[in-house]
């Protein structure tokens, strides 16, 4: 944190001056480990292996928050009686079909739900759609609202016993042979969280790309769920699991999508195949229960702000103008399919694949395969300029005078040549002024697409074909002589009005009748009664410590999500240190906006066929969920199974010591010559992985390497090696390395360092080779370097489909990499063996 | 000549950042600076010398002293100028006069050094005013003797320790190096009939330049040791040889021309290889934080650090 | 004279971001100093010097990674200023010392006075450089930019009475908490450079930092160079005087 985010970290630093304890988890010895209380070196790759036996210490102990646990998790449901867990089957959990790689979930259920009809099938067999995961929790599938439950969490069938049973092998004897931490530090882990958890104090924690790029990323963010909800830390002050991102207001991309699976609020994108209409959509798309059951109003909503008046009840509201998913469209399929020319034309807008994305060779070769590519950018990206200085140029594989792409360069206005907001990692918006007009024919994006659109309506005609662009409301005012687009106006349409045009002031305002519009429901009140919120400054001095006049925080200015958790369930604080949302007597009250309906009683009790929060009752504060409760087993929505279980990533040096099965059987390969791996447990590439960031540049280098202030302060693409590992290979300090895959090779700088430690893992050491990503071949860089993600290899999480880029294996040799044929050489002769 | 002492230092523990220096290095240029000290010596010694020959009347002797104060000064002025970052401003350095600055002194001693040494070789060049020229003779006499020595503080006046450590005898070994010089470069062009001073000058400037050199070398201990060492040492060493040889052979050199010359260049060589050496030495002090750390960290150990009281 | 003001960098609560390089830089725009991969830790930068004005320095030891931001320590008795010239170096009513630049003409002297190795001359421009402790900053009301771009309060601005004593109870409270390798370096105005502007609280000897550890205001033995200097040219004319004298 104190690496990528060195200005939110100076609140980790003022917290540990107040007396908190922090503990750094990493592969790497980075500047945050270096001013914390303690570090733990890990081997990339086995945080599951570490969290479960957290949670094993927890459960075998009787640590957990019980009343808390009791009330507000789904530790007593019952689950249904078929399902079988990784225990049982030896790491695989039951409805695993090997011919397809897939689970089958319906055995997951919750106790009496009954699965889907009509779920998605692929070759006649049911299984778990991805993609489709980030809105799962809403889906009708889901559960029930009142499922069986055993308050006395004895029933062996019920979740708080399944947990107990699957984490009872992660013990600290696996973490130290697994994860290579040695018993003392995981024993003062363990201390310090448990006795850091409860009714007076909470404990929080912070996690980032090392969490999410393996090919079970999703499972390591709920391993962490489990764990904070057994401890009651969620919903609480000072308690939750923080997501840092990569960038700015890459939170804002997922709220307002740049996704190809969600519409604008979490809401799913339809299916060509699975959905017909917009009933038969609202009626598969989310549970009816919980606060999803008004998916309704905010769907219309949506469809009355993007087409107006011409969204009709009559019409479905346009529902149809939606394009339809036909399967996976993310970023590495949309890349295999350039390879395979099906894809013709492609948009980069701030983002260089050609350095950022894993397997550079195959983003590379997709580029040169298409008929147009757009690329919005600062500087010329390297995915702009591939073309004429890919590495591929210089092997031979690709000739300039061969590829018929055509290269669209826009250059963009930086965040100070344009207005708008940023919402960062905490749901915050903050509007941004414009500084100064972007120079040259630099725009922003809001221009861009804007008129964009603009010129293509003005090529369209009255072909049913065209309508849905045609009645697109595109009508914003336009500002200054670079007529741009009044960002407040976008702002304003997102927050939605009212048939009188009357800005909505809050989410509850959204009908289901198209009498109002909203362009994203969950920002719906960041512009209530005319104000932009989102441009409040009020000092935190001038207020409370929740600063609820700082910016806007979605939904409704929440700033702790579930804050009803913070008060037992007769609605009493937990304690008077931890006091914060709270019942007294006639509303629910506190220095934050509750997150739960201000008037609805501790004691309610919903009626038999309520819907949507009324059908929760008044001690279920995840009231997203459709029983309103925190979910230790996850009944539905993700395709690698209920519970999270250690898997070896996809390239390991060592055999899974937990089950039989070494990888996560659900994971998704790319099967392809482009996309070669390194065989598991192979001794020719010995040693693991994993790459990093650096403060003084940015993801790509894009926005630093230009930079000589930046670039002078970390000049050159580099790899962290221990002494030992040094020692072994031949390198020297500031030399060179050859690291190798079987995708390619690179070189790298070497900074030999006592920080890397090898790792004892039962017996056998392993050592581990840490890479900054920031460089590339150009992107006007005053510095350049090899292109680290070269290395990885396209091999995705089957929830999110994000790649395995932070646990690799590959070779590592002294001095630097051979260039052009014989480089090919090398690496041919690693994959032949 | 003196015995090469090959007592080694032990090697002091010390701690550094990756052993890069502590100090910055002078940034003063090879030759210009150490050239510019040669011939401020020179010049200085020989205006004392052509003082000396005024009053005791040796008319050749005191035009040839003239002339070498005169070309000292100018020529090591040039190199001066060239020696600033920005040469287009060295008159800034007649803005003040700062006691505090040796730079500032040796500026204004420079001046008049130059504008005396120039009025005396005009005057005697064209004979105009010869009073005058005879006064500024008498005076650069005196911003000679001044001009000789300044150059020492002018170095040990930093925080380089080969330097600052030597500030007691490192005007002595650049008094008797620019009586050495004075005395070559006047007996030189002087007839032998009346170069007898200037061989004296020579010869005595020699061993003082001798004897002050190996004494700062032995007091100096661990700082010392860039003196005898690499580059700078040979040059030292070279210096010793061919200063305690050109004086001893100016001592003989009386009656043979060549002899003469061959004393005059070699003293005038040991001069210089004094200043190279010397500016070596400080460079290779400020560049091992050894020489920086070591006797700092000794004195912090033995309690008792350095104390100079603030306002 | 206004109050002295001063940095006070508290090297414990130092993340080693380099914001602070790279605020400087871009305020008082200084050039970049190369692009050299020096593997010495993440430190590409190396030192202080005419275009770094803010260094932060990377000490890799056993289980433990120091960061600390150096600067320009403003001594109390400057060598850098006390040997100056030209007057180009001046102090200013903060008590600080800057660089004029429209008057340094570039004779370096200041370069190696400087105990600490902080100044230097820029090779291209030929002009001493060094950090001004935002001199335009302060007239304008505002702080330093290294200070204001510090996210952890490692750089503290403020007058040099409130800082010492700021420093000093950090220093018990670190004590107290059983950091007893905490110390404050420069604080003390009685050290060699009569205290300094720009203290810092440090984890380790200072040489390991590389600072000095006991560093020591050149012109502090001035007046026994000029004795010295004295007597050299006192025996110096009395050498030519002797070489005069005798026979003719």
């Amino acid at each position: 944190m104190a690496e990528c985010h060195p200005v939110g970290y100076q609140w980790v630093m003022e917290a540990r001056e107040r007396g908190a304890k922090v503990f750094h988890i990493d592969p790497r010895f980075s500047r945050t480990s270096a001013t914390v209380d303690r570090y733990l070196a890990i081997r990339a790759g086995t945080d599951i292996v570490l969290l479960g036996a957290l949670i094993n210490h927890v459960l075998s102990n009787g640590l957990d928050f019980r009343e808390y646990v009791l009330a507000y998790t789904n530790a007593a449901t019952l689950v249904n009686r078929d399902f079988r867990d990784t225990e049982d089957l030896d790491g695989l959990f039951s409805g695993f079909d090997e011919e397809t790689g897939r689970y089958d979930p319906s055995t997951w259920a919750y106790e009496g739900d009954v699965p889907e009809e009509e779920e998605l099938t692929e070759g006649g067999k049911r299984h778990a759609e991805a993609a489709g995961s980030d809105s799962y929790g809403a889906r009708g599938a889901g559960a029930s609202a009142t499922p069986p439950e055993d308050p006395t969490l004895t029933d062996p069938r019920c979740v708080y016993q399944i947990l107990k049973r699957h984490y009872s092998r992660y013990t600290p004897e696996m973490v130290e042979e697994l994860c290579g931490i040695p018993r003392e530090q995981f024993d003062e882990l363990a201390e310090a969280i448990t006795a850091n958890s409860g009714r007076e104090r909470t404990t929080a924690w912070v996690y980032s790309v090392g969490w999410t790029q393996h090919s079970v990323g999703v499972q390591y963010i709920r391993a962490a769920s489990i764990l904070q909800l057994l401890l009651g830390n969620m919903g609480r002050p000072g308690g939750g699991i923080m997501a840092l991102r990569g960038h700015a207001s890459i939170q804002g991309s997922t709220d307002i999508p740049t996704l190809f699976n969600l519409l604008p609020g979490y809401i799913a994108m339809p299916h060509a195949h699975r959905h017909d209409g917009l009933d038969h959509y609202l009626e598969r798309e989310g549970a009816d229960t919980g606060w999803w059951g008004n998916r309704r109003a905010y769907v219309v909503s949506l469809l009355k702000a993007w087409w107006g008046d011409a969204a009709t009840e009559a019409n479905d509201y346009c529902f149809d103008y939606l394009p339809r998913l036909t399967g996976d469209h993310g970023h590495y399929a949309t890349v295999m399919g350039q390879i395979d020319g099906t894809v013709k034309g492609y948009f980069v807008v701030g983002e260089n694949p050609a350095v950022g994305s894993a397997n550079g060779k195959a983003q590379r070769l997709g580029l040169a395969n298409l008929d147009w590519l757009v690329v919005r950018d600062l500087v010329l990206v390297e995915t702009a300029t591939f073309w004429k200085d890919a590495p591929e140029i210089e092997t031979g594989e690709l000739r300039t005078e061969e590829i018929g792409t055509e290269v669209f360069f826009m250059p963009a206005a930086s965040h100070v040549e344009k207005e708008g907001t940023f919402t960062n990692t905490q749901r915050l918006l903050q509007w941004r002024e414009k500084a100064l007009d972007p120079p040259g024919d630099c725009r922003s994006d809001l221009w861009f697409y804007y008129h964009l659109g603009k010129r293509v309506r003005q090529r369209l005609g009255d072909d049913e074909i065209d309508r849905p662009v045609m009645e697109l409301t595109w009508d914003y005012p336009e500002i200054g002589a670079q007529r741009d687009p009044d960002a407040g106006a976008v702002l304003r349409e997102i927050n939605g009005t009212a048939a009188d045009g009357r800005l909505l002031a809050s989410l509850r305002e959204l009908k289901p009748d198209g009498s109002t519009s909203c362009g994203c429901w969950i920002y719906c009140g960041v512009y209530a009664d005319g104000v932009n919120m989102a441009a409040r400054r009020k000092p935190h001095t001038e207020q409370g410590p929740v600063a609820l006049e700082w910016g806007w925080a979605w939904p409704a200015n929440r700033r702790i999500l579930y804050n009803r958790a913070s008060a037992d369930p007769q609605g009493r604080p937990w304690s008077e240190r931890k006091k914060y949302v709270y019942w007294d007597g006639t509303r629910w009250t506190g220095p934050d906006v509750p997150d739960f309906e201000e008037d609805k009683a501790p004691g309610y009790r919903p009626p038999e066929g309520a819907k949507a929060e009324h059908a929760l009752a008044g001690t279920d504060p995840f009231i997203m969920q459709s029983d309103g409760r925190g979910w230790l087993y996850v009944p539905s929505g993700l395709s690698d199974g209920p519970l999270p279980t250690h898997y070896e990533p996809h390239e390991s040096p060592v055999r899974n010591a937990l089950y039989g099965q070494q990888s996560n059987p659900a994971r998704r390969t790319v099967d392809r010559p482009e996309n070669p791996y390194n065989p598991a447990l192979s001794p020719r590439f010995p040693y693991v992985y994993t790459t990093s960031r650096l403060t003084e540049h940015h993801t790509t280098g894009a926005m630093s390497r230009p930079l000589p202030y930046l670039a002078e302060l970390q000049p050159e693409a580099f790899c962290e090696v221990s002494r030992e590992m040094a020692e072994e290979i031949g390198l020297d300090n500031g030399g060179w390395a050859t690291i190798v895959t079987t995708r390619t090779a690179i070189e790298l700088r070497v900074l030999v360092t006592g920080r890397v430690r090898p790792l004892r893992l039962n017996g056998k050491v392993v050592h581990q080779i840490v890479m900054p990503y920031h460089w590339g071949y150009s992107s006007g860089g005053v510095v350049t370097g090899d292109v680290v993600n070269d290395l990885p290899s396209i091999v995705l999480d089957p929830n999110v489909y994000i790649q395995e880029s932070k646990a690799g294996t590959c070779d590592v040799l002294p001095g630097r990499r051979p260039r052009g044929r014989a480089l090919l050489d090398l690496i041919e002769r690693y994959r032949d063996g | 000549m003196p015995r090469r002492r090959d007592e080694m230092v032990p090697d002091a523990e010390f701690r550094s950042y990756y052993g890069q220096p502590v100090i910055k290095q002078p940034i003063w240029h090879e030759p210009h600076m150490p050239t510019y000290l040669y011939l401020g010596g020179m010049s200085g010694a020989a205006s004392a010398m052509a003082a000396a020959a005024r009053l005791t009347g040796r008319d050749r002797l005191e035009l040839a002293a003239r002339m070498a104060a005169f070309a000292g000064g100018t020529a090591g002025a040039a190199f001066l100028v060239a020696e600033l970052g920005r040469p287009m401003r060295f008159l800034n350095m007649m803005r003040v006069f700062k006691p505090s600055s040796p730079m500032s002194v040796g500026s204004w001693t420079l001046a008049a050094q130059g504008g005396l040494t120039s009025v005396a070789v005009g005057s005697a060049v064209t004979g105009v005013l010869p009073a005058v020229g005879d006064a500024a003779t008498l005076a650069s006499g005196l911003s000679g003797v001044a001009m000789a020595t300044y150059t020492a503080v002018l170095l040990a006046d930093t925080a380089v320790p080969a330097w600052h450590e030597a500030l007691r005898e490192l005007p002595f070994l650049f008094a008797g190096s620019a009586l050495a010089s004075a005395g070559a470069a006047v007996m030189l062009t002087t007839p032998r009939a009346q170069a007898g001073p200037a061989r004296a000058a020579a010869a005595a400037g020699a061993m003082a330049e001798v004897v002050a050199g190996g004494l700062m070398e032995r007091r100096l201990g661990l700082v010392g040791e860039p003196y005898r060492q690499g580059r700078a040492g040979r040059l030292m060493r070279a210096s010793r040889v061919l200063t305690l040889g050109g004086g001893l052979l100016a001592t003989v050199a009386g009656r043979s021309r060549a002899l003469t010359a061959l004393s005059g260049l070699a003293i005038t060589a040991g001069a210089l290889c004094t200043r190279f050496g010397v500016l070596e030495a400080g460079r290779v002090s400020a560049k091992d934080p050894r020489y920086t750390v070591v006797p700092q960290r000794e004195r912090v150990d033995a309690g008792r650090p350095a104390s100079v009281p603030g306002r | 004279m206004a109050e002295r003001m001063g940095f006070f960098t508290d090297t414990t609560i130092c993340i080693g971001c380099k914001a602070c390089e790279v605020a400087c830089k871009e305020w008082n725009d200084v050039p970049d100093d190369g692009f050299v991969f020096r593997a010495t830790s993440y430190d590409n930068t190396g030192a202080l010097g005419a275009s770094t004005w803010r260094h932060v320095a990377f000490v890799e030891q056993d289980g433990r990674w120091l960061m600390m931001s150096d600067v320009c320590k403003h001594c109390t008795h400057a060598a850098c200023l006390d040997v100056c010239p030209t007057g180009a170096l001046f102090r200013t009513e903060f008590d600080t010392v800057v660089v004029q630049s429209d008057v340094c003409n570039g004779c370096g002297y200041c370069v190696p006075a400087c105990p600490y190795g902080v100044i230097d001359r820029r090779q291209d421009d030929g002009r001493a450089w060094k950090c001004t402790l935002c001199y335009d900053r302060l007239r304008g009301g505002m702080e330093p930019a290294c200070a204001k771009a510090c996210p952890t309060k490692s750089i503290q601005f403020g007058p040099l009475d409130e800082l010492r004593e700021r420093a000093e109870a950090r220093v018990e409270r670190l004590h107290a908490e059983g950091v007893t390798e905490a110390r404050l370096y420069g604080e003390n105005p009685d050290n060699g450079v009569g205290g300094t502007g720009a203290f810092f609280l440090l984890l380790d000897e200072p040489e390991t930092y590389g600072l000095p550890p006991d560093p020591v205001v050149t012109t502090r033995d001035l007046p026994a160079m000029w004795r010295w200097a004295g007597g050299a040219a006192l025996a110096l004319a009395a050498g030519v005087a002797a070489c005069f004298l005798g026979r003719r």
